[in-house]
């Protein structure tokens, strides 16, 4: 399924500016491996923590979480609480 | 499904009641024990020797007549907390914030540490340690660090999100933008512009309780550590990164917590005190002094602020842009980001824009307090809110109830909201009694609007069964404000009996797997859902036993109001059986009965609230008080309201503390001014009004029982709406937080607008 993913602006230098990018992926798990399939510098910001926002839910952690047709999808940066 | 997080719209029996916290007596009567309440046989006395300078060059340590001082049993410095951080910048910052690493970045930055019989020894030894220091210029100010000739804080940091990749050392260390539209069509289509300009000091999150533990590691590389944490397990991984320990070989106990609001989400003295016990090879006691917890320990950060709206006459809003400027202390992080990413959150806007800067100067890491970064972004969006309301002569609540967002406006950060709870809110204030209510002379009043994320994470809760039919519920999210009652009443709610039946209890780290630390308002979110899946998993456990008892198939129990029933027709002459009765033949029919569930809790759902503010203002003198203060916040269900009112009455106190009175004075020389409850000044009782909340109940879709945070959201708003009071009652717009007596007089006498 492919997905097009929206990203914020402090993520777009790793897709050389692109606010949009499409990924054939069903999870986030698989959304993150294509990602840095095709970026490979993503690889260390998404070590160092993102977060997918999936039609306007935030997912921090499941990498389980299925995507579902048509859905809209962020990536953001990971927040933090207090 | 036993693990589906969907919201189904259940009655409750027990939750939404408002028993007695199960801690309650312990706070009360002493018997709790917080950080510096343990004690263990031959235990030494830890103190750490700071830098006095606000950036130094550390050219020497010399501690050999310390260590000659009979009582003295260990002295660490750097050199003992060798860099195993294998590249990671992350924690490696950690591991320098701990103890400096040949340079000191802000007064207060530990340099040495002591371990000794007593106090009076380690004190001794602390003086007789000689620290050679090259002093180096410093920056304190966030608009002065961004300045082309200010002192580098950090040498490595080149500003990331910037485009062509800097290749100049700088202070600011990250910028962040966020937004949608045409900023530059939607100003052109406004018919009036607001532009304004702010500042907010440095505040602590002023716990009552200090940093403190109790670290024993013995040579054979075992040890514990008990301590005042909002995440035992978080500290447990790192100080084991940080000192070379195996992860399980570490036991990390967390004890009673004197507050917490951010503050203890990070280590700060825990690997000191871990690295001296291991050198001495002795149990080390210890317990920061307040002057520490001010000069060494992770505050909010200040800011400088820049925020413009346009709208149409008829109060709609065309564009809206802000620029943040967030100090994040000596080592890099996220906060400037983060004021980005809530300062329009509370909007539906077509043109919008924020860009974030996250900035190094040379005072102490910056940590989280609770809601990070929103309260400030709020405060100069909804102070600006307020000047184009009164531009547009429009009610400044009706401008917002215009625009406020709503289930399907794309967030000013990105996503379209589901359903959101922020226009509800600010149709309660409009209706709210508070809002008619008749002011007197220098009295204003005020409102504005705050939002946060929340977030669940990591979650894993036991409960087990006794023959008697209580239940011990273990949890492993450290209960920072009531979470023990919320659990047991959802614990009870699930398997159908009293609340009094259940005791929750936090687990250390060798009795329960990880869990995340107690923050963004998860505690009752993630740990309740565990919880109830826990029970659940208790339940299947409890239909197959009493299937035994009855000698029938499991497929034919149910479980109802706490007691298994037979199904078919064939069994109607089978009494139903209580928890307590099938518990009681546990033995017989296969062992203790337990559940159990492991969990990463996402779907926490974002929260907003409105607040209104009563201010009187001595013109004479700039002296002000509250006189009426209203909370109304979006709870999801409130699962204890008793605790939910305490979370939303306690972010009002410690939003009206920042907003009149707390704030970091650093001198020229880049020290600390006032370190102290004395001169810093939190709110006392005196100072506050009774704090009427209105609970909003609008279930979350991602959680069985509706449930949001609660611990935050109501901080974000009493900035700004003590601000539009004051300005409302002072007849000047105040732009600089905190409002003290001698800035409102300042402003009075400037007499600007």
């Amino acid at each position: 399924m492919q997905v097009e993913v929206q990203l914020s602006a402090s993520l777009r230098e790793f897709t050389g500016g692109a606010a949009t990018v499409s990924v054939e992926a069903a999870t986030i798990r698989e959304l993150l491996r294509k990602l840095v399939e095709r970026f490979p510098r993503m690889q260390k910001r998404i070590d160092e923590g993102v977060a997918v926002s999936i039609n306007g839910e935030i997912y921090r952690d499941d990498r389980n979480q299925q995507i579902p047709k048509g859905a809209e999808v962020f990536l953001l940066p990971r927040i933090q609480g207090g | 499904m036993a693990t589906d997080t969907t919201f189904t719209n259940q009655e409750f029996k027990i939750v939404g009641t408002r028993p007695p916290r199960p801690d309650g007596v312990d706070k009360v009567t002493g018997r709790a024990r917080y950080g510096a309440d343990a004690s263990a046989a031959g235990q030494l006395v830890g103190l750490v020797l700071r830098s006095p300078h606000a950036h130094a060059k550390i050219k020497k340590i010399d501690t050999s007549k310390a260590e000659k001082l009979k009582g003295v049993k260990a002295i660490i410095t750097s050199a003992d907390l060798p860099d195993l951080t294998k590249g990671d910048r992350g924690m490696f910052d950690m591991l320098e914030n701990c103890m400096a690493r040949g340079r000191a970045l802000y007064d207060g930055h530990a340099v040495a540490a002591v371990a000794a019989i007593d106090a009076e020894t380690a004190r001794q030894a602390l003086k007789l340690i000689k620290v050679d220091y090259e002093v180096l210029p410093h920056v304190t100010d966030v608009d002065e660090a961004m300045t082309p000739n200010a002192p580098i804080v950090q040498p490595h940091v080149r500003t990331t999100g910037i485009e062509p990749k800097p290749t100049k050392a700088s202070n600011v260390s990250q910028k962040s933008e966020f937004g949608h539209g045409d900023i530059e069509a939607g100003f052109k289509q406004a018919d009036v512009i607001v532009e304004r300009s702010y500042k907010t000091e440095q505040t602590h999150q002023g716990y009552i309780e200090p940093h403190a533990c109790l670290a024993s590691v013995g040579p054979d590389g075992q040890g514990e550590l008990w301590v005042t944490t909002q995440g035992h397990f978080t500290f447990r991984n790192v100080c084991a990164a940080l000192l070379g320990m195996d992860i399980a070989k570490l036991k990390v106990t967390s004890s009673e917590i004197g507050g917490g609001f951010g503050g203890k989400t990070h280590v700060w003295v825990e690997p000191v005190a871990l690295a001296l016990s291991r050198k001495a090879n002795r149990p080390v006691k210890l317990v920061m002094t307040r002057d520490e917890v001010f000069r060494a320990t992770g505050p909010t950060c200040s800011t400088s602020i820049d925020v413009k709206i346009g709208a149409t006459k008829d109060g709609r809003i065309t564009a809206a842009t802000a620029t943040l400027r967030y100090q994040d202390g000596a080592f890099p992080s996220i906060w400037g980001m983060l004021g980005a990413m809530t300062s329009f959150a509370c909007y539906d806007l077509a043109n919008v824009k924020s860009i974030g800067y996250d900035v190094l100067v040379n005072r102490p890491k910056v940590a989280a307090y609770r809601a990070p970064s929103a309260p400030m972004a709020a405060f100069a969006v909804e102070s600006t809110m307020d000047l184009l309301a009164a531009e547009l002569k429009m009610d400044p609540i009706d401008l917002r109830i215009k625009n406020a967002a709503k289930e399907g406006t794309r967030a000013s950060y990105g996503p379209t909201y589901g359903p959101i709870g922020i226009g509800p809110t600010l149709l309660a204030a409009k209706n709210h009694p508070h809002m008619k209510a008749p002011l007197g002379k220098n009295q204003g009043r005020g409102m504005a609007c705050g939002f946060w994320f929340n977030f669940g994470g990591q979650t894993c809760t036991d409960l087990n069964i006794g023959v008697d039919g209580t239940v011990s519920l273990t949890v492993g999210t450290v209960d920072v404000g009531g979470s023990r009652a919320s659990l047991s009443l959802m614990a009870a709610e699930e398997l159908g009996i009293p609340y009094d039946r259940v005791k929750c209890t936090i687990a250390d780290t060798a009795s329960l797997g990880h869990n995340d630390t107690t923050e963004g308002s998860r505690g009752t979110f993630s740990s309740g859902m565990a919880t109830i899946f826990a029970a659940r998993n208790a339940i299947q456990v409890l239909k197959a036993r009493a299937a035994k008892m009855w000698d029938i198939d499991v497929a034919d129990v149910d479980w109802k109001d706490g007691r298994a029933v037979a199904l078919r027709a064939e069994h109607g002459n089978l009494n139903e059986l209580t928890l307590s009765e099938i518990a009681a033949k546990s033995p017989q029919t296969g062992g203790p009965i337990a559940g159990h569930n492991e969990t990463v809790a996402d779907g926490a759902g974002v929260s907003f609230a409105t607040h209104i503010c009563d201010i009187e203002v001595d013109p004479e003198t700039g002296k002000t008080k509250v006189l009426r203060y209203t909370v109304i916040q979006d709870a999801g269900k409130a699962i204890h309201p008793d605790y939910v009112e305490g979370q939303f009455q306690g972010a009002a106190a410690q939003g009206i503390g920042w907003a009149l009175n707390e704030e970091y004075v650093y001198g020229k020389d880049g020290r600390l001014q006032n370190a102290g409850f004395l001169d810093y000044r939190i709110p006392v009782c005196s100072d506050l009004p009774f704090i009427d909340t209105q609970i909003l109940e609008i279930p979350n879709p991602g959680h069985p029982y509706g449930v949001r945070g609660v611990g935050e959201t109501s901080i974000v708003p009493p900035l700004a709406a003590i601000a539009n009071a004051l300005s409302n009652a002072a007849g000047v717009r105040m732009t600089h937080i905190p409002m003290s007596p001698p800035r409102v007089l300042k402003a009075i006498k400037n007499g600007r607008h």
